[in-house]
C-alpha cells in the first residue's frame, strides 16, 4: 500500500494563481521521500491540500489508502504536519502546546503528558517546557513544531522546511532522528532548499516546477543522470574578463573565485587548457558539493538567472 | 473517531480557553468590571438620584440587570472574537484542523470559554452591583439559564464574527456597529414603556431586549415581555447560529484556502 497516492491534482487559488497543474505522486510506506523544487513551485500547496488546510480544486489524494473526500478523519489520524510557517500560539507554554496538540488527536491528558516528555526530550526542549513559545530562537521553535507533529506517532510525517533556521550541530542531530524515525517504520515527506539535505537523507525524490511533477524517481538513480559537474577554482589574478569556453558554463563569484559548470562528457583537460590560454592561473580547485542544485538549475531551465542567484544562494 | 476521543478533543479546547481567559485576566476580566464599575458610579449613583423609580425601583435597581447582562454579552462575544481570530491569525487554528477533531467540539470548545468569561465577568460585575444597591433573586432558575444562554448565543456570534474576518478591523466593526447599538437600545437602561409606540415597536425586534428582561424578571420580577418569548428567541438564535457555525467551519470559510 502507498503511504501517499495523489492523482491529477490541480489548485487553482482565489487570486486565479494556478499553483497546481495535475500532479501525480506516489510515495511507499516506510520512504524517506524528497518533494523538491523552486520558491513557489507548489510544494507547500500539495502540502496543505494533503493536511486539509487547503481546499483542492479537483484530484484525488490517499493516505495509506484513505480517500481525503471520503475519510478526511482516518486520513488526519496518520499525519504529523511541520508546516514551513511558524504557527505556534507563541504566548502559550511549550508543554501546553505539544499537550494540547495530542489532546487534538484525543489523546487522554495523562498519556499526552508523557508522550510530550518524549517529543521534547527528542527535540532538546524539554529543559524549556515552561518557557512560553516567544521566547525561544527561530530554530528552537522549528523544533517544537516538529515535536508537537510528533506527539500522536503520526505513520507519515510530513516535514515542509523543518531545518531553515536550525543550526548545523541540532540539524544533524535531527537527521539522525529522523533516520531512527524512519527506520523504526515511519514514512517521511520531506521539502528542503538544503539540497544535500534530501540527498543524505531521502531514498526517492520528486522535483516540481511551476505545479507539475517534472522529476520522479530513487534518489540514486536520480544522481546518475546529472548532466554537468560544479567546481569552484580559485585564481592567482583577478580575472578581468571571464572566457568562453565551449561544453563549460563560467560564472565569477568573486575577484579571484570562478565557478565552472562542466558538462559530463567533457574532459576537464581541455577547461584547463583553454583557461591557461585565457591566461587564468588557477591556485585551487574543489568540488561543489550541492549537486542536486546543479541538477535542479538544469531541469528547471532557469540558466539565464543562474550566476545572480547561485551568489546569492552561496554567500 | 470514538466517542470518547472526540470528548478529549472538547475537554482539551475548553482547558485551553478557559486557561487563556485566566492567563490574560489583566486584558479579559479587569477592563470589563472597571467599565461596569464606571456606568454604575454615573448612571447608578450620580445621575441614578434625579431620575428616580423605574418600575417600581430604585434606578440603580433596575439598571443592575442590565449591566450584568451587558457585560456577559460583551465578554462572551469579545472573547470568543479574540481567541478565534487570534487563532486563525497566528495559524495555530492549524492545530485542530489537521487534527481529527470535529466541527462540534471546535464550536462548543470555544462557546465553553466565551461563556466562562461571560460569567466570570458578570459574577464581578454582581459583586460590585452589590456595593452600591441591594441585589434582589425573583427566580434563580430564570436568571443563571438566561444568563448561560444568553452567553452561548453571543460566543456563537463571535464564532461567526471571527470566521468571517481577515484583519483586526473586521473584529472591532461588528462590536462597535451592531452590537453595541443594539445593547443600548436593549432595554439596559430603561424600560421600552417609556418609548413612543413606534419605537416601542422597534424595540420589539431587538432580540437582546428580551434576554435582557427576562434576566431583569429573574432578578427583580418585572419585564418588558414575556419570559417564555425570550427563551423560545434564545434556543431559536442558538440553534440557528450552530447550524451556520457548523456550515461555515466545514465549508472551510475564512480558515482554508
Ligand atoms: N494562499 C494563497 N493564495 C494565493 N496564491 C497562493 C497562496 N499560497 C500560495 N500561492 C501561490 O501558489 C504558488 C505555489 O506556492 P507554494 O507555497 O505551494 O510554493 P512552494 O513550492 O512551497 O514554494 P517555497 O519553496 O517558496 O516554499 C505560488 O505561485 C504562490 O504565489
Ligand atoms: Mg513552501
Amino acid at each position: 500500500m502507498h503511504a501517499l497516492s495523489i492523482r491529477n491534482l490541480k489548485k487553482v487559488y482565489g487570486n486565479g494563481i494556478q499553483a497546481l497543474k495535475g500532479i501525480d505522486l506516489d510515495v511507499a510506506e516506510g520512504d524517506f521521500f524528497a518533494l523538491l523544487g523552486p520558491n513557489g513551485a507548489g510544494k507547500t500547496t500539495v502540502i496543505g491540500i494533503i493536511t486539509s488546510l487547503v481546499n483542492k480544486t479537483s484530484g484525488e489524494v490517499r493516505v495509506f489508502g484513505h480517500s481525503i473526500d471520503t475519510e478526511l478523519n482516518a486520513v488526519k489520524a496518520c499525519i504529523g504536519v511541520v508546516p514551513q510557517e511558524l504557527n505556534l500560539n507563541t504566548f502559550d507554554r511549550l508543554m501546553n502546546i505539544v499537550v494540547n496538540q495530542a489532546g487534538f488527536y484525543g489523546m487522554p491528558v495523562r498519556r499526552a503528558r508523557r508522550r510530550a516528555q518524549e517529543v521534547l526530550e527528542q527535540m532538546q526542549l524539554w529543559d524549556r517546557r515552561d518557557d512560553i513559545a516567544r521566547n525561544l530562537s527561530g530554530g528552537m521553535k522549528r523544533r517544537l513544531m516538529i515535536a508537537r507533529a510528533l506527539v500522536h506517532s503520526p505513520r507519515l510525517l510530513i516535514l515542509d522546511e523543518p531545518t531553515a533556521g536550525v543550526d548545523i550541530e541540532i540539524r544533524r542531530s535531527m537527521y539522525g532522528y529522523l533516520r531512527e524515525l524512519n527506520e523504526s517504520g515511519t514514512t517521511i515527506i520531506l521539502t528542503t532548499h538544503y539540497l544535500e539535505e534530501a540527498e543524505n537523507l531521502c531514498r526517492h525524490v520528486a522535483i516540481i516546477d511551476e505545479g507539475e511533477v517534472i522529476q520522479h524517481h530513487p534518489m540514486d538513480e536520480f544522481l546518475r543522470t546529472l548532466k554537468q559537474q560544479n567546481y569552484i577554482v580559485n585564481t592567482r589574478e583577478p580575472v578581468a574578463e571571464v572566457p568562453v569556453i565551449d561544453g563549460c558554463l563560467i560564472y565569477q563569484r568573486k575577484d579571484y573565485e570562478l565557478e565552472l559548470a562542466v558538462q559530463r562528457d567533457h574532459d576537464l583537460n581541455d577547461v584547463f587548457a583553454a583557461l591557461s590560454e585565457a591566461g587564468v592561473r588557477i591556485l585551487s580547485l574543489r568540488n561543489k558539493t550541492n549537486r542536486l542544485e546543479e541538477l535542479f538549475f538544469n531541469l528547471t531551465d532557469r540558466s539565464d538567472q543562474v550566476p545572480e542567484e547561485k551568489t546569492e544562494m552561496e554567500e | 473517531m470514538r466517542i470518547r476521543a472526540q470528548l478529549i478533543t472538547l475537554e482539551t479546547l475548553i482547558r485551553k480557553e478557559i486557561s487563556r481567559v485566566t492567563r490574560i485576566w489583566v486584558q479579559t476580566i479587569v477592563p470589563p468590571v472597571i467599565t461596569m464599575s464606571l456606568y454604575f458610579l454615573v448612571f447608578g449613583n450620580v445621575i441614578g438620584r434625579r431620575i428616580g423609580q423605574m418600575e417600581g425601583f430604585d434606578y440603580m435597581q433596575y439598571i443592575a440587570p442590565g449591566l450584568i447582562m451587558m457585560s456577559v454579552i460583551q465578554n462572551a462575544y469579545g472573547n470568543v472574537v479574540s481567541s478565534f481570530f487570534g487563532a486563525k491569525f497566528q495559524k495555530h487554528l492549524e492545530e485542530m484542523l489537521v487534527a481529527p477533531m470535529p466541527t462540534w467540539s471546535i464550536i462548543l470548545g470555544h462557546v465553553a470559554g466565551g461563556v466562562f468569561r461571560g460569567l466570570m465577568v458578570g459574577s464581578v460585575v454582581t459583586v460590585i452591583a452589590l456595593f452600591f444597591t441591594g441585589i434582589q433573586i425573583h427566580n434563580i432558575w430564570i436568571t443563571v439559564s438566561i444568563v448561560i444562554l444568553t452567553a452561548v448565543v453571543f460566543s456563537m456570534a463571535g464564532l461567526i464574527n471571527a470566521i468571517f474576518a481577515r484583519k483586526f478591523d473586521d473584529i472591532s466593526i461588528i462590536p462597535a456597529f451592531v452590537l453595541a447599538p443594539l445593547t443600548y437600545l436593549g432595554g439596559v437602561f430603561y424600560s421600552i414603556t417609556l418609548l413612543p409606540e413606534f419605537a416601542q415597536k422597534l424595540s420589539l425586534m431587538n432580540p437582546i431586549l428580551y434576554m435582557v428582561n427576562a434576566f431583569r424578571y429573574g432578578m427583580l420580577g418585572v419585564s418588558d415581555i414575556a419570559v417564555g418569548r425570550a427563551y423560545a428567541i434564545i434556543l431559536i438564535f442558538i440553534l440557528v447560529l450552530f447550524g451556520a457555525c457548523t456550515v461555515l467551519i466545514n465549508k472551510g470559510i475564512g480558515i482554508r484556502e
